[in-house]
């Protein structure tokens, strides 16, 4: 691909890189002890929690990398990391 | 090309008098240069200013060292300052002074005196001396014509304060053509 | 038509005539006087375009190098520590290729502080990135705005453009300037059309991270536009004096050169100096002349090599130093003439407003002739 002008370039988007393969561990939710906070959801690095329509939240696994930051800062611990079977 | 060097005090309009006369000369029909030599950025700090007149585009960029004129807009830099020095012999010397001067003078020059402080605090009210003395210069020197001068000082200062910074400027010219 | 006017306003006066649509500078003495003028046309409407006034010279290039990136034609001024702030920003500006055109008005870097006029600001901006013209007098300070922001805009080049003037010298010095109108600068300077340009509708990302596998070549690809602007240059030079009949055709003017054995080497206002202690050595029977270096990026390496061909020995007048080494054009100089035979002295003169006279440079000629060089020329040893 010749270099653009300046080091520019057309945007690509986030979304077309499907980060969700590069896990080992994933968030386990348990809901029975979600206080419905958003914590988990603010730190997410890569923006894939989102809120499921009952003040509760889920992880988009297409995208998540198992990173851990939601169950490290979770003040319930209602998020368990665990090895994906794969 | 005949060169001018102006002492004054930051505040006393030295480069502002440089920039009118070479405006004036101009005006006239001659190439100018006009500018200013600041020591630090200081109200009543010793500035000088140089104009150069020449019938040929002007490429010297030095400061005036051997001038033809100088103009002295306040005698108490006399102690400070060799104001006098690198005159050329037949030079004129232009000061603002109440008293006849106390200090040596080269006896080559021509020296003309004038309280200008006296006849700017008369006209303006201020003691700021600088279109007095451009009007001594102009009589003096002949490098500018009394009506290019009054037109350079029209085109910078407005209204009332043109026509008393005018009337300065007369007052002094005619002192200087008595005298001369 | 010919006017009589302070360097400052005729700069300002040239800028209005090229029609900038962005302006951010913060003032700096001896700048101040260009952009005080500028804004006051902006305020009066005089001047179609956005005027930004911002907290510092990091601030007034961050928002030029926006304005550009929308595809707008900027301006900003600056001299000495103000140019020292913008250090990140000019090497940003010219690596995302931005035809920014700013005056430098040459004062000397502190510490020690100092107000007065060399070129050791611009200079240090050497390996920027962008194009350096050096004015002599104020005609030609407001004439290089013209010829920048052409060359600059040229799609062959699209690098940012330093137009320096030396500080107070020139700036602050009234004299006769042929003043230009809009209808004559409207025909050599078209509308800046950006190749690209940042627009929501259509987005771009400019000046991305450039792994080890491309940066390379990004840093090829601005030092061949930096190249082939040197033609460019002289296209423009050529355009410009078939309307106005002033002549910037080279990178370099020569002066009294054609038989000269001893040959000054000087850039900016130093050299209407040089030409009349060049006059007064001429008359005296020596043979003297001297080539003034216009443009000092691109340096005019082909050009100084033909004019210096048959020169016995060059005298490089520097108004700036790199400390530990020598003067910068100097350096260059020895470059260009390398293998060549000629001998190269170099001269560290005039810094922080050290004022020269004809009388100094025919006493560097001396010194040049007798084989004296690579020194600080009028030393006030008792002071050391």
């Amino acid at each position: 691909m010749p270099l653009g002008l300046g080091c520019s370039a057309r945007p690509g988007r986030a979304k077309d890189n499907r980060t969700g393969s590069w896990r080992v561990f994933w968030p386990r939710f348990d809901h029975s002890k979600c206080s419905k906070c958003g914590m988990c959801q603010t730190l997410c690095p890569e923006g894939c929690i989102s809120e499921d329509g009952e003040g509760t939240f889920q992880p988009d696994l297409t995208y998540c990398k198992g990173c851990g930051i939601c169950a490290e800062e979770c003040p319930g611990g209602a998020i368990q990391m665990e090895k994906e079977e794969k | 090309m005949r060169e001018l060097r102006i002492h004054g005090r930051g505040g006393q309009g030295s480069v502002t008098a440089a920039e009118l006369i070479a405006v004036a000369a101009f005006e006239g029909g001659v190439y100018a240069q006009a500018f200013p030599a600041f020591g630090v950025e200081r109200r009543g700090a010793p500035v000088q200013a140089f104009v150069r007149f020449s019938d040929k585009k002007i490429r010297l960029r030095s400061q005036v060292y051997e001038p033809d004129y100088v103009i002295v807009q306040d005698s108490t830099l006399i102690g400070d300052v060799n104001v006098f020095s690198g005159m050329k012999p037949g030079a004129v010397a232009i000061v603002n002074t109440e008293r006849p001067l106390t200090r040596q003078v080269p006896s080559e020059i021509t020296l003309i005196t004038l309280d200008a402080t006296g006849i700017a605090l008369e006209v303006l009210g201020l003691p700021i001396t600088n279109t007095t003395l451009m009007g001594a210069f102009a009589a003096a020197t002949g490098e500018i014509t009394t009506s290019a001068l009054e037109d350079a000082i029209r085109a910078r200062f407005s209204g009332d304060l043109a026509t008393k910074n005018i009337e300065a400027a007369r007052r002094a010219e005619s002192l200087v053509k008595g005298v001369a | 038509m010919m006017e009589i006017t302070e360097g400052s306003h005729a700069v300002a006066h040239a800028v209005k005539l090229c029609r900038p649509q962005v302006i951010a500078a913060y003032p700096i003495t001896p700048q101040t006087h260009i952009v005080e003028a500028l804004a006051g046309m902006a305020a009066d409407g005089e001047i179609d375009c956005e005027y930004i006034t911002v907290e510092s010279e990091f601030s007034a290039l961050s928002a030029c190098l926006g304005a550009s990136a929308a595809g707008s034609r900027v301006y900003s001024a600056t001299t000495s520590q103000g140019l020292a702030l913008m250090f990140e920003v000019c090497f940003n500006v010219a690596g995302l290729r931005l035809p920014v055109v700013m005056t430098i008005a040459n004062r000397a870097l502190g510490a020690p502080l100092s107000i007065w006029n060399d070129q050791q600001d611009s200079i240090s901006l050497r390996d920027s990135g962008w194009l350096q013209f050096y004015a002599e007098d104020n005609q030609e300070a407001a004439d290089l705005h013209y010829l920048a922001y052409r060359v600059a805009e040229d799609h062959r080049v699209l690098l940012p453009a330093f137009v320096c003037f030396d500080g107070f010298v020139l700036s602050h010095t009234y004299e006769p300037v042929n003043v230009a109108s809009q209808e004559e600068i409207d025909r050599f300077l078209p509308p800046f059309q950006p190749p690209q340009r940042l627009d929501s509708k259509d987005p771009i990302s400019m000046g991305m991270y450039a792994t080890p596998e491309y940066y390379m070549e990004f840093r090829y690809e601005t030092d061949a536009a930096m190249h082939r602007a040197n033609a460019v240059i002289q296209e423009a030079g050529m355009a410009f004096d078939e309307i106005f009949g002033r002549n910037y055709c080279g990178l370099t003017e020569s002066y009294r050169l054609d038989d000269a054995e001893t040959v000054f080497i000087a850039m900016g206002s130093i050299c209407g100096t040089v030409k009349d202690a060049i006059d007064q050595m001429r008359d005296e029977g020596e043979k003297v002349g001297l080539l003034r270096i216009r443009c000092f990026r691109p340096f005019p390496l082909e050009e100084v090599r033909a004019a210096l061909r048959n020169a016995a020995v060059v005298a490089v007048l520097d108004r700036n130093i790199s400390l530990g080494s020598r003067g910068a054009v100097v350096l260059e100089v020895r470059d260009a003439l390398y293998g060549s035979g000629v001998k190269v002295l170099g001269y560290i003169i005039g810094l922080g407003g050290r004022d020269v006279t004809k009388a100094d440079i025919r006493k560097v000629a001396q010194l040049a002739k007798s084989g004296e060089g690579d020194l600080f020329y009028g030393l006030r040893r008792e002071v050391l």
